[in-house]
């Protein structure tokens, strides 16, 4: 043998490149194009696998956002207690007897009590709600009529998007001011700017100094029930004028019936001077209540504790969906295998002839695995395109909210990825054991 | 003195049938120089096709030695045989073959993918060869476009392709019609001709008289080795 004839047949062992993946990447696309319709129905399994988790997660968050948003406008340091009729006395109120008066809720003297004994309290806002028709000479709106206090907007987080908010001033000399909600001045002024003019309550009249942006829409404010709706509809006046023109007494006029009912405050908002100290402010507002009233007349909404809760519904939420998501891509992976392991058998004989052409056991099993990971790839890329299409098309036509987060497409794409490896290493290493003598015998 | 480049020392194999132990190759030696053109051959069950498996580096001897080109493979582990397959070993067979989703071209390349020559230098080979075995017009043809004889024509020039030391045909024109086997025996001879080393396993005594070197086996053993 020549010297040349011994150097081109040494027996060099080729090492890991480039140009190899690329070879195998080439040699896949030709295999997976030989069967364009199996591999797109394989294919399809991983696709409706990555757009669901997608979707699902895009949805879920956008809702969770949304109620997380809602929360947060009650103001993530508030304490707020609201005035609840207790359930005994509806009862009586209930056979309608026409000269009872019902007596409950938060007094006065709860503010006072609050104010001197607990630390960390900076503001407090009590309120007083009632329902009325609003008129602007003939329109008319079912209205909420909150009086309050000045520094309303600050602590709820809701501000004012024309004119101002009342002030100490208007307080003090029990003005006929009045702030009203967006939708309700639209309701009432749909023409003409309403700062400055003057609506009308039954028989008093107030004058509009400002209008409130309009809050996050949702059918109902977390933890409130479906008597202090978002605010669109809210029209609030200060306090003390309040107090002038209805009293303590409240008169709601029934069918045959007349039923009056004494509350002093229907709301009180507590602001502890830092988020670490909610917890115990609130339970600290709780013990004080619990002392002074005999009845549960009270109700005390902790948005922190609510901001907590929704979180770790959000959390379990999460561990659904991803449950689902997990199953529906091992249901997409098990096809690929299956496919896979169809596609090793029919293909014994080609394996055979790489084999007697000098393919090592590790050049089959890249070939096939290169073809899996190809398959789970584009099912993955073509379900991330759709899963992103999906949420956009709900929030468009369905007023949803949705939110694709950036690691959702990553998440599931990766998980496509790995779906290709696992699933596709055992055809693989079964192509790669197969004996060549039998492969090429294999017909 | 040139070395022999296969060199077959006593080699036995054996498989295991159930509760049976057959024994297909009974102590088989034999060498073959550079430029020699072999046929085997014999009736069936005498063991042509175990010694083309082992020749071919398929399988492994039960016991004996086999040097191929100098080196004793007959104990070498499952990676290395795949690359003296690569490196020294051309194969024709009986049914070619060839890898359907390929084209001619490619067909030829596929020795040279796993030995990870640059492409365009497998590419310029490859299309060589096929011009060579007279399949110059029909490089981008699927295998299943191609007449018998032209597939074999492809399966020789990818046997050719990394110019091994020795070519291993069973039966090559086993599934052609008399034309188309004649044509391809022309190939052979030219092949030895040039120089190539050739071993032919084949049960027809026709094809078999090419050859300058006649082995015969029976039950597993070498009844006869005659050189013309």
């Amino acid at each position: 043998m020549s010297a040349n004839n011994l150097q081109q047949h040494a027996l060099v062992a080729p090492g890991w490149s480039f140009l190899r993946l690329k070879r195998a990447v080439r040699l896949g696309l030709k295999s997976l194009w030989l069967h364009r319709l199996r591999s797109l129905l394989t294919v399809l399994g991983i696709v409706f696998g990555v757009c669901s988790v997608i979707a699902m997660l895009a949805i879920g968050e956008g809702a969770s956002f949304e109620a997380q948003e809602r929360i947060k406008n009650l103001g993530s340091q508030n304490i707020i207690i609201r005035s609840t009729k207790p359930p005994e006395e509806q009862k009586i109120s209930d056979k309608g007897s026409t000269s009872y008066v019902l007596q409950y809720g938060l007094t006065y003297k709860d503010v006072t009590r609050i104010r001197s004994t607990i630390p960390g309290v900076t503001v407090l806002l009590p309120s007083r709600i009632m329902r009325d028709y609003v008129w602007n000479i003939s329109r008319r709106f079912d209205a909420e009529i909150v009086g309050t206090v000045p520094w309303y907007p600050s602590l709820r987080n809701h501000r004012v998007a024309a004119g101002r908010f009342f002030a100490e001033a208007d307080m003090e000399t029990k003005a006929n001011v009045c702030v009203l909600g967006s939708e309700m001045s639209r309701a009432l002024f749909p023409l003409d700017q309403p700062l400055g003019k003057d609506i009308r309550v039954g028989a008093a009249y107030y004058r509009v100094i400002g209008i409130m942006e309009p809050r996050a829409k949702g059918p109902k404010d977390a933890g409130a029930g479906d008597r202090n709706r978002a605010g669109a509809d809210q029209m609030f006046i200060p306090l003390e004028t309040a107090r002038d023109r209805y009293g303590e007494t409240l008169i709601k006029q029934r069918s045959g019936s007349t039923e009056a009912e004494r509350v002093e405050l229907h709301e009180v908002t507590v602001k502890a001077n830092s988020p670490e100290q909610v917890q115990s402010v609130a339970e600290a507002v709780r013990q004080v209540l619990e002392h002074s009233h005999k009845k549960k007349d009270y109700d005390i909404v902790v948005p922190l504790e609510l901001l907590k809760e929704a979180e770790r519904t959000k959390r379990n939420f999460n561990i659904v969906l991803g449950s689902i998501a997990a199953i529906s891509l091992l249901v997409g992976g098990i096809g690929i295998m299956n496919i896979m392991l169809a596609s090793v058998t029919e293909r014994t004989r080609e394996i055979g002839i790489r084999r007697a052409l000098g393919a090592r056991r590790r050049d089959i099993v890249v070939q096939f695995l290169v073809e899996t990971v190809m398959l789970s790839g584009a099912g993955g890329i073509l379900g991330v395109l759709l899963g992103i299409t999906i949420p956009y098309v709900v929030s468009h036509f369905g007023e949803m909210r949705t939110i694709v987060t950036y690691w959702a497409p990553l998440l599931a794409f990766t998980i496509s990825g790995l779906v290709g490896i696992v699933f596709g290493i055992y055809p693989a290493l079964r192509a790669a054991q197969m004996d060549p003598v039998e492969a090429l015998r294999h017909e | 003195m040139s070395q022999p480049i296969v060199h077959f020392d006593d080699v036995r194999k054996s498989y295991q049938m159930g509760p049976n132990t057959v024994e297909a190759l009974r102590g088989i030696s034999f060498k073959v120089m550079p430029g020699e053109f072999i046929s085997i051959m014999g009736p069936s069950g005498c063991g042509k096709s175990t010694l083309l498996n082992l020749l071919g580096c398929l399988d492994r001897p039960s016991s004996g030695h086999y040097f191929l080109g100098g080196d004793d493979v007959s104990r070498m582990e499952d990676d290395l045989l795949s690359m003296v397959r690569g490196a020294r070993l051309g194969f024709i067979f009986q049914s070619y073959n060839l890898i359907q989703q390929l084209s001619v071209v490619e067909n030829i390349e596929v020795p040279l993918y796993y030995r990870d020559e640059p492409e365009e230098k497998s590419r310029a080979r490859a299309i060589k060869l096929a011009h060579l075995v007279g399949l110059g017009d029909r490089i981008d043809h699927k295998p299943f476009e191609l007449s018998g004889g032209q597939q074999q024509r492809v399966a020789i020039a990818r046997a050719l392709v990394n110019d091994p030391l020795v070519i291993l045909a069973d039966e090559p024109t086993g599934n052609l019609d008399s034309k188309s086997g004649r044509e391809i025996l022309e190939v052979f001879k030219d092949l030895h001709h040039q120089g190539k080393t050739l071993i032919l396993v084949t049960h027809d005594s026709n094809v078999a008289q090419l050859a300058d070197r006649a082995i015969r086996l029976k039950d597993g053993n070498i009844e006869s080795d005659v050189r013309k």
